[in-house]
């Protein structure tokens, strides 16, 4: 279902950036995601959507190695970056999250300062020789994540201390100071009020000049906004992949149909 | 006696349960709607009975002894005028023993009669008892009989009781802590009516001998209760010296490196650790402990003391590692995995995210562990009275012999004891600093881990 | 193309691995440092303790010589001479008040009242030759198990040439055996460690444990169900929360202070008493079953309590019929784990006198007694060399109870834990 052809030009680039192919997933006995092939495109963004526990959480984790924390959970098949193989022994999972962000469900800045939040990634990956290259970084990243103006004169409060919706954009701003070239994001609407929610949305699709962005979300309504293509997972099979338009107009599977429309879900 | 007020107790109560039962199943079968089931009119009698006579009997039995003590000695007023109180306690601990039958020599006759009338009066306060729960019981029984009617809310009656019961065990929580602040203020209050409050804190020197009669003036004993505690001190620090690193570290690999086979062994390695009884841990330190630094000292060339601080200290430092230890990795675990997700979604090692974040994020949980560890060691008393050493000396040296304010409160008070001597009240006085000393670290510890879990959760 | 290897330079990296690898290194040390102190302890006191499991003994034929026990001056009469007379079969050569002194030295102090009881509840034995068997005295027992090296020279050594050259004359003679301890077990203590036994102290910790349960376990369930089910949000049980807490951390020896101006001082308690120890034992046990209690009720779950409210159940029906059953396995794993607690509790016992020196075992809680700890402490404190493999033994004794103890809370937690 991946090659169905473009319709839209709304892609701006054809880019691969992830080509997934059989990948199942297991937590312990139970098999969490049943053979899902799926290509990612660069300076696109691709909406994961489904009911609850279809696996689009668990399949998201698998693209940069989340999953490996995890002790009982175990990851088959084949899943490439730019062509490499991300579960290749030579691989350092450490050093593919830093080119693979990722921005969670729940806002979760750490108990620094928001400069220290968004000079962390920097830091550890030594991208910055000196203060002031950091504070560079530091600005630009809140800049994207258009959090700048509301947070430049307090930078040195605490990163807690922000409302929910600047929590959320704080993530992403420490996510994008890593300058990733992919940015997985976990439902990251789904703890934020519609205002939030709405300079969230905004901000991702600014985003995608830069990034290949993959989004989990549980609104339909969010995904059709901000996303070019959509995958529909259903019990840890990969249903419909497409345009996003294509999918939500004209879905070639019963079941999306039924899930659009609200039959399951 | 006792026992038979006892088993006239129990008797009544269950002729009372029985009697209460069999009316209100009368008046069921007489047609009439229960509020409550049969077996909750024989409980409500059985408990309204019960817990009236039983605090009888344990009021009885607790104030008895001081009472017929007293009766006992105002009936030999006379010879006991002018006697110093430790010789009061000696007739009187010698009447008693007349009383049971043994009998040294040939006591003066005032004592055999003070020993006849000990064994009337308990005779006496036995029967009293009985009649009295005799007769309490029986007025119980007729009451709660009374009660049984269809309407009567039995269940109600026996829940208020239990829930009453309940509140009373709540309470004596509240009673240990003020029986512990009630004898240890007034045994001090006597301590500083003979020694000045000034001398106690800021004296530096710690001498508690006292005269062992009256005419000897070689040692008055001298009460600064500084260098005891600089000994505790110098204890404290070495033991966690040792532990905090140690508990540290070994938190942090348990909680985060170490495979599960591995965590699955060392953790209840840790936990025995934490079960062995300090006595043990006491024994340990004088068995192998000691000697191994002595040993070593002297290879070195160094003049070890054979109780220095650093073995007792060591052997406490031991004693503590799993205390912070576990308290480290329930802080840890306490940090959301978001916080976890959040920096390994950045790129970061798990060294990285430990140190990084992990660890500064739990540091309010870990301060508090230590710091109950710290009243923990304060406290600790076996090993300090096995290892440590009886002489207070003002000395910050690891290798010297110091003590600690609980070997002076064992050593004070061990072998028999009055109450009057400044002696065995120097005991309490040292009980009393150390009571508020632990007391204010663990309340403050203690807020801080409740404010740290909030925070959390 | 991305090389997911260059992020950041390469020496950079080198660095982050050094990181880890020393955070690791450090953990891992740490927790050997723990392990190799949890060795040494046990293999000190089982490498010191393991032979006081066994005491030697001698056996010698006894001619219970009628000129010196006379049935009718029973239970007094000649017995060591008796005894020192079979030894002389076997050494003629020795004479002398100071000889024979030293010769007799072998038996245990003891001997002699051994013998008097078999011929008190026997008279007939008099005039017969019956065969004795008795425990050696400390340092020949010492030296039977290599404690006392005879390569020392004999200046320093506690037992003389002539001793060994006495020892070993019997020992060739088959008359030293090495049998099995009991007298650890049903011996009560004594001054002279080749009969002193842990009876005593058995006794007497079962009796503080037994008062230290019956008062704590319906006081610390009552306190908890109360806390836990039915307190309202208000100061009082804030009150009583935080007075619990601070309970738990509050020193051990202050509650030995405690014991002993309330209990002895105020209400005329025996000292000594295992009624007083063990009241004193529940005072501290009473916090740690009040939050294993509290913890076990709140792990049931609610959906319980709302189906049997949802029936018209009181909620006194609810706790008592439903909740505490279910809570009830980790109760006991909790009232457990405090008892096992308690027995190791030493500090608070010796200010109430429970380390006083006694040879007979208590009947009742009122008598004077020692416990299992105290007992430790008293060995410990003894000057004689075989208390110290004696001091260890009772150690290996003590911890046997409590990792029995801990092995049944494990059990039971294991066998009615439920996932709900």
């Amino acid at each position: 279902m991946y090659d169905l052809p473009t319709l839209e030009n709304n892609v701006t680039t054809e880019t691969l950036k992830f080509t997934a192919r059989d990948v199942h997933v297991y937590y312990g006995e139970s098999e969490a995601i049943k053979g899902v092939d799926v290509d990612i495109l660069d300076n696109t963004v691709t909406a994961f959507i489904g009911p609850s526990g279809c696996g689009k959480s668990t399949f998201l984790r698998c693209l940069n190695r989340m999953n490996d924390t995890i002790p009982i959970c175990r990851v088959t098949g084949d899943i490439r970056l730019d062509g490499q193989d991300i579960y290749d022994r030579s691989i350092d999972p450490v050093q593919l999250r830093a080119k693979v962000g990722m921005v969670f469900q729940k806002p979760n800045p750490f108990p620094k300062s928001i400069y220290d939040n968004v000079a962390y990634g920097p830091r550890i990956h030594g991208l910055a020789n000196t203060r002031a290259d950091l504070d560079v970084i530091v600005e630009k990243s809140l800049r994207r994540a258009a959090l700048w103006n509301e947070v430049k004169d307090r930078l040195d409060t605490p990163g807690t201390g922000l409302s929910g919706g600047q929590q959320q954009r704080l993530c992403i701003a420490r996510a994008v100071a890593t300058q990733p070239e992919v940015l997985l994001m976990d439902e990251p609407c789904s703890a934020l009020d519609p205002i939030a929610t709405a300079q969230v949305e905004e901000l991702i699709d600014e985003l995608r000049q830069d990034y290949s962005v993959v989004i989990v979300t549980h609104s339909m309504q969010q995904a059709a906004r901000v996303s070019q293509k959509t995958a529909f997972f259903h019990l840890g099979h990969l249903v419909e992949f497409g345009e996003t338009s294509h999918i939500f107009t004209n879905p070639s599977d019963e079941r999306t149909e039924s899930y659009i429309t609200g039959r399951i879900g | 006696m006792t026992t038979a007020a006892f088993a006239c107790l129990m008797v009544i109560s269950l002729i009372g349960y029985i009697w209460n039962r069999q009316a209100a199943t009368a008046i069921r079968q007489d047609g009439a709607r229960l509020h409550s089931l049969v077996g909750f009119h024989g409980a409500y009698s059985l408990l309204v009975v019960l817990v009236p006579a039983l605090v009888l009997i344990l009021l009885w039995l607790l104030l008895q002894g001081p009472l017929i003590d007293a009766l006992l000695k105002s009936g030999i007023r006379t010879e006991l005028d002018g006697l110093g109180s430790g010789e009061v306690q000696l007739v009187v601990a010698e009447i008693k023993s007349i009383a049971r039958g043994v009998v040294f020599g040939t006591p003066e006759p005032w004592k055999m009669d003070a020993a006849q009338r000990l064994t009337d009066l308990q005779a006496r306060s036995g029967q009293m008892l009985l009649v009295l729960v005799a007769a309490l019981s029986l007025a119980l029984v007729l009451f709660s009989r009374r009660k049984v009617t269809a309407e009567f809310r039995a269940r109600h009656g026996v829940e208020r009781i239990i829930s009453g019961l309940m509140i009373g065990c709540s309470i004596v929580a509240i009673f240990v802590t003020l029986g512990i602040v009630a004898s240890l203020m007034f045994e001090t209050s006597k301590f500083f009516a003979k020694v000045s409050v000034i001398e106690f804190l800021f004296g530096t020197n710690w001498e508690p001998q006292i005269p062992l009669r009256e005419d000897q003036v070689a040692a008055e004993g001298a009460f600064g209760w500084l260098p005891v505690m600089i000994g505790t001190l110098v204890i404290t620090v070495i033991a966690l010296v040792i532990a905090v690193p140690v508990g540290l570290m070994s938190a942090i690999y348990l909680n985060e490196f170490a495979p599960r086979r591995f965590r699955a062994v060392a953790k209840p390695l840790l936990e025995i650790l934490a079960g062995v009884p300090t006595v043990v841990y006491g024994f340990f330190a004088i068995l192998v402990v000691a000697p191994a630094i002595r040993t070593f000292g002297q290879s070195l060339g160094l003049d070890v003391s054979p109780n220095t601080a650093l073995a007792a200290g060591g052997v406490m430092g031991i004693m503590l590692i799993p205390f912070i230890s576990s308290f480290a990795d329930d802080a840890l675990s306490a940090v959301p995995q978001s916080l976890r997700d959040g920096a390994l979604g950045l790129g970061a090692t798990r060294a990285e995210m430990m140190t990084s974040v992990l660890f500064p994020a739990a540091i309010p949980g870990i301060v508090g562990g230590v710091l109950l560890a710290v009243s923990r060691a304060i406290g600790e008393t076996m090993i300090v009275v096995m290892a440590a050493g009886l002489i207070a000396k003002m000395t910050l040296n690891p290798l010297d012999s110091v003590t600690t304010v609980t070997v002076q409160i064992v050593t004070l008070l061990i072998g028999d004891t009055s109450f009057d001597n400044p002696k065995t009240l120097a005991a309490f006085a040292l009980g009393m600093m150390l009571f508020i000393v632990t007391l204010i670290i663990n309340i403050f510890a203690l807020r801080i881990v409740r404010k740290y879990r909030e925070a959390y959760d | 193309m991305t090389d997911l290897s260059t992020h950041g330079t390469r020496s950079h990296l080198k660095r982050r691995n050094r990181h880890q690898m020393m955070v690791q290194g450090f953990g891992m040390a740490a927790i050997g440092f723990a392990a190799l102190m949890l060795f040494i302890l046990v293999s000190s006191l089982v490498s010191s303790g393991y032979k006081a499991f066994t005491q030697t003994h001698i056996t010698v034929e006894v001619f219970v010589d009628p000129a010196e026990i006379k049935p009718e001056r029973l239970p007094r009469g000649g017995f060591d001479d008796v005894l020192l007379a079979s030894l002389k079969g076997y050494f003629p050569d020795v004479s002398g008040r100071a000889d024979e002194k030293a010769l007799e030295g072998i038996f245990s102090n003891g001997a002699q009242f051994t013998l008097r009881d078999r011929i008190v509840a026997d008279p007939a034995l008099i005039g017969q030759t019956i065969s004795v068997t008795v425990p050696t005295s400390d340092p020949y027992d010492q030296l039977a198990k290599g404690l006392v090296k005879r390569d020392t020279p004999e200046t320093q050594r506690r037992v003389s040439d002539r001793e060994i050259d006495w020892f070993d004359t019997l020992d060739r003679a088959g008359a030293i055996s090495q049998p099995v301890n009991w007298g650890l077990i049903t011996n009560t203590d004594s001054r002279f460690p080749e009969l002193a036994g842990l009876k005593g102290a058995l006794v007497g910790s079962f009796w503080a444990l037994l008062v230290c349960f019956v008062i704590s376990f319906p006081l610390g369930i009552g306190a908890a169900i109360y806390l836990e089910e039915f307190a309202p949000r208000n100061k009082l049980s804030d009150l009583i929360e935080v007075n619990i807490n601070n309970l738990a951390a509050v020193p051990s020896v202050v509650f030995g202070l405690l014991a002993l101006a309330v209990f002895i001082g105020w209400f005329g308690l025996p000292r000594s008493a295992p009624l007083v120890g063990g009241m004193t034992l529940a005072l501290m046990t009473l916090p740690t079953i009040i939050i294993a209690t509290r913890a076990a009720l709140k792990a049931v779950p609610p959906s319980i309590r709302e189906a049997a409210l949802g029936v018209g159940a009181s909620k006194h029906q609810v706790v008592f019929g439903h909740v505490l059953p279910l809570a009830m396995p980790g109760i006991l794993t909790g009232t457990i784990i405090g008892l096992a607690q308690a027995l190791g509790e030493t500090a608070p016992l010796l200010l109430i006198g429970m380390n006083a020196f006694i040879t007979s075992a208590p009947d009742t809680p009122l008598d004077s007694a020692t416990a299992l700890p105290t007992q430790i402490f008293i060995w410990a404190d003894s000057p004689e060399r075989g208390f110290v493999s004696r001091t260890s033994a009772a150690i290996l004794v003590l911890l046997t109870f409590l990792i029995t103890m801990n092995a049944i809370a494990i059990y039971l937690r294991s066998k009615f834990e439920r996932k709900w």
